[in-house]
């Protein structure tokens, strides 16, 4: 675990008002390759490690 | 009865310890709903119990008890096993069930409120998280809003509805059947790889879909059937049933769960209403409900019974139309707002993912989720066995507000939001003021305390100087409304004033 993961845990969790309200942009599919630079910065690091790792007992 | 019907929804969240796998997520699950506890006021009610007496899991709604030696241990949800179980001021209960923490709203009236309570149970939940992660020598514990580990473990988001009992079982499986296994197109959450291990290579509309094994049953986590027929109303149950909906993905984008929440209101109404539908019988549908899971084209067709061949957005169009005329018919230029919404919003998706799949990424998990993948795909040439494009697939459901890729979608304006924050933040303490939830909401806010136990269907006081606790029935979930009872809680100083005045 990372010192800058577990300060990002325990940032606080309200959402930003301003930014519910947002219109909708509806660029998915147009716009996504800035997207995935927003996504990159915010991923999991070692994806195969920490997907792996990620197992949970059977609910409902 | 339109979209308007008693309904909530219940999320059992998927619980981590990143870097610790084998951890006891029962143990974790636990310090998450304590802290809660801990941070809202509510351990001062430790004495407050969920009171299983009015529980009764193993009813079965054709009709026959289900004896408890012929049970799985895992059916027996109404032994209080000491795990951590907290009924909030919101009307909701939050408590741990077969090691994930879950959520259940309190019972609201319309789509939208329980988009706005399920919404809250998400903030709920992180907050909680973020409390016992914050514990002397604690872990950071990670929830997900999602139903499968792709290990093979799946966990449920179940939908609750109540029905006129009256309507007979037979028609809701006749019909409910063919509904739930086409609307994965507009419900589902998207999940990469196939089988309930998740070991075949590809993409699937739903992380529910592969887990269903049978038609109907009893059963919630083995052998899981597309109706489900648990049977405890908790209600009159002369008068009703509760219609337990167990084949749903937990949405992330708030517009699937308000249209979940509402095309399905609006079948059971027809089917309450004596509408039939023609010739919607699936031939084999679990092996269709796969299927449908399973193209992501949306233009495969599959067999019914009389041997026609339909896609399912075909039969979602056909469900479209009788909902529509019925809706006309019923009630003409005097139709609520929100029944019109649903059915607009309906109408709209349908044509759009005929059209093009991708422009319904602003209000579809699945196509959202599989926008992400397609980009990456692209950009960095991923095979669909990437631990990336899992790792993408896992965190859409993160529920941290910036960790999360679905919230990041939400807050860029690229995935649609019904609620505000400040809606929100309302909700995750007050209860909803139509429903018998209020009163067990209040009670909880205002005497903590004095709060000995609380069900769906009762609040019991253990009040100073009486010798017996006071159980207040609350049958009727339209009764204990802010109209019926708002004025008591204005005048009581305490839950024996409470008692007081329910005397008069």
């Amino acid at each position: 675990m990372s010192q800058e993961r577990q300060q990002r845990t325990s940032t606080p969790t309200e959402v930003d008002e301003v930014t519910a309200a947002a219109p909708v942009r509806n660029d998915l599919s147009a716009d996504v390759d800035s997207i995935l630079d927003e996504i990159d910065d915010v991923l999991e690091e070692n994806a195969e490690e920490f997907v792996k790792s990620f197992v949970q007992k059977g609910g409902q | 009865m339109s979209v308007h019907r008693v309904m909530g929804i219940e999320t059992e969240y998927g619980i981590s310890v990143p870097g610790h796998p084998h951890v006891n997520s029962m143990l974790t699950s636990s310090q998450v709903v304590n802290a809660y506890a801990g941070i809202t006021g509510l351990d001062r009610a430790s004495k407050a119990r969920w009171v299983y007496a009015d529980e009764s899991p193993l009813r079965d709604a054709r009709g026959f008890d289900l004896s408890r030696a012929d049970a799985d241990p895992s059916q027996l949800t109404d032994d209080d096993h000491g795990l951590a179980n907290l009924i909030l001021t919101n009307g909701a209960r939050f408590y741990v069930d077969h090691a994930h923490p879950e959520y259940s709203t309190p019972e609201v009236t319309n789509p939208r409120d329980a988009v706005l309570w399920d919404r809250a149970g998400m903030v709920i939940m992180q907050q909680a998280a973020t409390a016992a992660s914050a514990q002397p020598g604690a872990l950071p514990i990670q929830l997900y809003k999602n139903n499968t580990d792709n290990k093979g473990s799946s966990y449920g988001c179940h939908e609750n509805y109540l029905m006129q009992r009256r309507t007979p079982f037979a028609e809701i499986v006749r019909t409910l059947t063919p509904f739930f296994i086409t609307r994965q197109i507009m419900s589902g959450s998207g999940r990469v790889g196939l089988g309930q291990e998740g070991r075949k290579h590809g993409y699937q509309l739903s992380q529910r879909a592969d887990f269903f094994e049978v038609e109907v049953g009893l059963e919630t986590t083995l052998k899981r059937p597309i109706i489900n027929t648990r049977d405890e109303p908790h209600a009159d149950p002369e008068l009703h049933r509760r219609l337990h909906v167990i084949v749903g993905d937990a949405n992330l984008s708030e517009f699937a769960t308000f249209l979940k929440m509402g095309t399905t209101a609006l079948v059971l109404t027809l089917i309450e209403d004596g509408i039939v539908l023609p010739d919607i019988t699936p031939e084999k549908p679990v092996a269709t409900m796969h299927a449908v899971s399973h193209d992501v084209s949306l233009s495969k067709p599959f067999s019914l019974q009389s041997g026609r061949r339909v896609t399912a957005l075909q039969l979602q169009w056909e469900f479209f139309e009788a909902s529509a005329k019925h809706c006309q018919d019923k009630f003409g230029s005097a139709m609520d707002e929100q029944t019109r919404e649903v059915l607009d919003s309906w109408e709209t998706l349908l044509n759009d993912l005929e059209r093009d799949p991708f422009s319904a990424a602003d209000r579809v998990d699945w196509v959202a989720k599989l926008s992400l993948m397609e980009g990456y795909r692209r950009r960095d040439n991923l095979d669909w066995n990437s631990p990336r494009l899992q790792l993408v697939d896992l965190q859409y459901s993160d529920i941290r507000p910036n960790r999360g890729l679905a919230q990041l979608l939400e807050d860029r304006g690229s995935l649609r939001r019904l609620t505000t924050a400040i809606q929100v933040e309302h909700a995750v303490s007050s209860p909803p003021e139509d429903t018998r939830a209020y009163f067990r909401g209040e009670c909880m806010r205002r005497f903590t305390d004095s709060i000995a136990a609380a069900s769906w269907d009762s609040v019991i006081l253990d009040v100073t100087g009486q010798d017996s606790l006071k159980r207040i029935p609350t049958l009727d979930p339209l009764k204990g409304t802010r109209a019926h009872v708002g004025h008591l809680f204005d005048e009581a100083q305490s839950a024996e004033d409470l008692i007081q005045l329910l005397r008069r």
